[in-house]
């Protein structure tokens, strides 16, 4: 029998380097759905707190559905909906191709219209705690909404969102483990492999949860020195 | 506070909204429009797909799924606000070891996927079957069932613990020195007047943490427990109709507006007099 130690090395014998290339993905695919997350959260938070009660609706909707519901169903309405409907779309024009959604695009969105519920929600209750005086004041000095909104609001606005969104990016860096259920070879799928070869279940997962631990707290040393960064802006004010 | 405003002459009111349509206005309805026509083309296309063959066949399965996911989550939520106890009193102890020790406990279970705990044991476990079945534990560690609730319960308890910590650590100091001032004792204390106000904080962080747990419980599927996901997943493998992972998004939603809705119901009825 092989000692423990070989099996997590590198190289051939041992699966540190499938490892490695899981952590990879994960992280990649934590990344990539990152910006896009944010972004489509925030212009989901502006339609939420919109003065227009249609656009209040159009978020609200959004934000229902998907907190609703469970991210792994929303990966497989998206991996397999996506799949089905692009195939029927494409059989159409030619009717012999077959279609493969590849499987990290189909968990980035997933994942992204998760997050983004969530992130909207985030920024949605910093928008409330950014007084009426700050808008106002803007357009008193002459400034455009749109200016009013670049060079006050949303300065403020990512001071007091942070603490929630910090909190949201390790939920997202724990969701895309699900991801693996669709196949694609992130930690915990390269740990399935791992154990069903070597039959030591209980170390490769333990591994994998103990990778997934320093992931996290990674994140806080990263997230402790943008809000320093960010804290230091403030004082220089 | 409102008795001088009848002496104001001059009331500020909001801004009245801007007729006509403005850009976002159109945009707006733009958006909602959009979701009605989904909504309009999810029903359309579920009549469409209707089968009669096929609801009469997995109906059932659908609602015993959901029996499984409601049950399981029941239990775990329990068994962990049980299990949540102690580590609380160990979190909020001066006692450095007993703090180290709930501490790396809470720190584990929330910052590692819940999947991954759950294939921990349930596959982790197996690694350890002789000595399991020394002590006579291995056929609770080969069920699946029972290795999702273990694994849920020991989940949703570290994350219950920091809930009731957070709720406790709410109520201030100086209500727990008025009350051994009274002479009442530390339990006397808890029960009657820290609990009482804490549990209001800690409301509406139980209620999400049951509709998280309800989302989670999702992933016992993968382990091959039959709830509501995994009975959509043998109906879709079975099928290959898409209309089954809809019912069950279907199912999903209303379960967890009800369970929103029904929080924030309570949350009124409770904090009534706090309002005025």
């Amino acid at each position: 029998m092989q000692s423990l130690w070989s099996l997590l090395s590198f190289g051939p014998e041992g699966w540190g380097d499938d490892l490695a290339y899981g952590v990879f993905v994960t992280v990649s695919l934590a990344l990539a759905t990152l910006p896009v997350g944010l972004l489509i959260g925030f212009l989901v938070a502006l339609a939420k707190q919109s003065r227009e009660p249609s656009m209040r609706l159009a978020g609200n909707i959004y934000t229902t559905i998907f907190r609703g519901l469970p991210e792994l169903l929303t990966l497989f309405l998206v991996f397999y909906g996506a799949q089905i409907g692009i195939q029927q779309v494409i059989s159409i024009i030619s009717p012999e191709t077959k279609v493969e959604i590849n499987s990290f695009i189909a968990g980035m969105i997933a994942l992204g219209v998760v997050f983004s519920s969530y992130v909207s929600e985030v920024f949605l209750s910093a928008f409330r705690a950014i007084p009426r005086g700050q808008y106002e004041g803007g357009y008193s000095v002459g400034l455009s909404p749109r200016q009013t909104m670049r060079l006050v609001i949303l300065p403020q606005l990512i001071r007091i969102a942070l603490p929630g969104l910090s909190n949201l990016w390790l939920i997202l860096l724990k969701d895309t483990a699900l991801v693996s259920a669709i196949g694609l070879t992130d930690i915990l799928r390269q740990a399935s492999i791992a154990s069903r070869v070597t039959k030591q279940a209980f170390l490769f997962f333990g591994v994998a949860c103990l990778i997934y631990l320093v992931l996290a707290i990674i994140s806080s040393f990263g997230i402790k020195a943008i809000e320093r960064r960010v804290g230091k802006r403030e004082a220089a004010r | 506070m409102n008795a001088s405003t009848g002496t104001v002459e001059k009331v500020q009111r909001p801004p009245v909204p801007p007729r006509g349509w403005p850009r976002k206005r159109i945009l707006g309805w733009t958006l909602v429009g959009l979701w009605i026509a989904l909504g309009l083309g999810l029903v359309a296309y579920l009549i469409s797909a209707w089968n009669p063959a096929l609801f009469a066949k997995y109906a059932p399965s659908y609602i015993s799924g959901l029996g499984v996911t409601l049950s399981l989550v029941a239990i775990s939520i329990v068994l962990g606000a049980i299990v949540s106890l102690p580590i609380c009193y160990a979190r909020m102890s001066k006692n450095r070891i007993l703090g180290a020790i709930s501490y790396g406990y809470v720190y584990f279970f929330r910052g590692t996927p819940l999947l991954a705990q759950t294939f921990l044991i349930y596959y982790g476990f197996g690694s350890f079957r002789p000595q399991l079945e020394s002590v006579g534990l291995w056929s609770f560690f080969r069920e699946a069932w029972y290795c999702a609730i273990f694994a849920f319960t020991l989940n949703t308890a570290a994350y219950q613990a920091e809930i009731l910590r957070g709720a406790i650590e709410s109520v201030g100091k100086g209500q727990w020195e008025a009350a051994s001032a009274l002479g009442l004792s530390k339990l006397q204390t808890l029960y009657k007047i820290v609990l009482p106000q804490a549990l209001i904080v800690a409301l509406r962080p139980y209620g999400n943490e049951i509709i998280l747990m309800i989302k989670g419980s999702a992933i016992v599927a993968i382990i091959t427990v039959y709830d509501l996901m995994g009975e959509t997943r043998r109906a879709f493998s079975r099928t290959f109709d898409f209309q089954t992972y809809l019912w069950a998004a279907l199912v999903y939603l209303s379960l967890v507006e009800t369970l929103r809705h029904a929080i924030d119901w309570i949350e009124r009825l409770i904090t009534r007099h706090l309002h005025r």
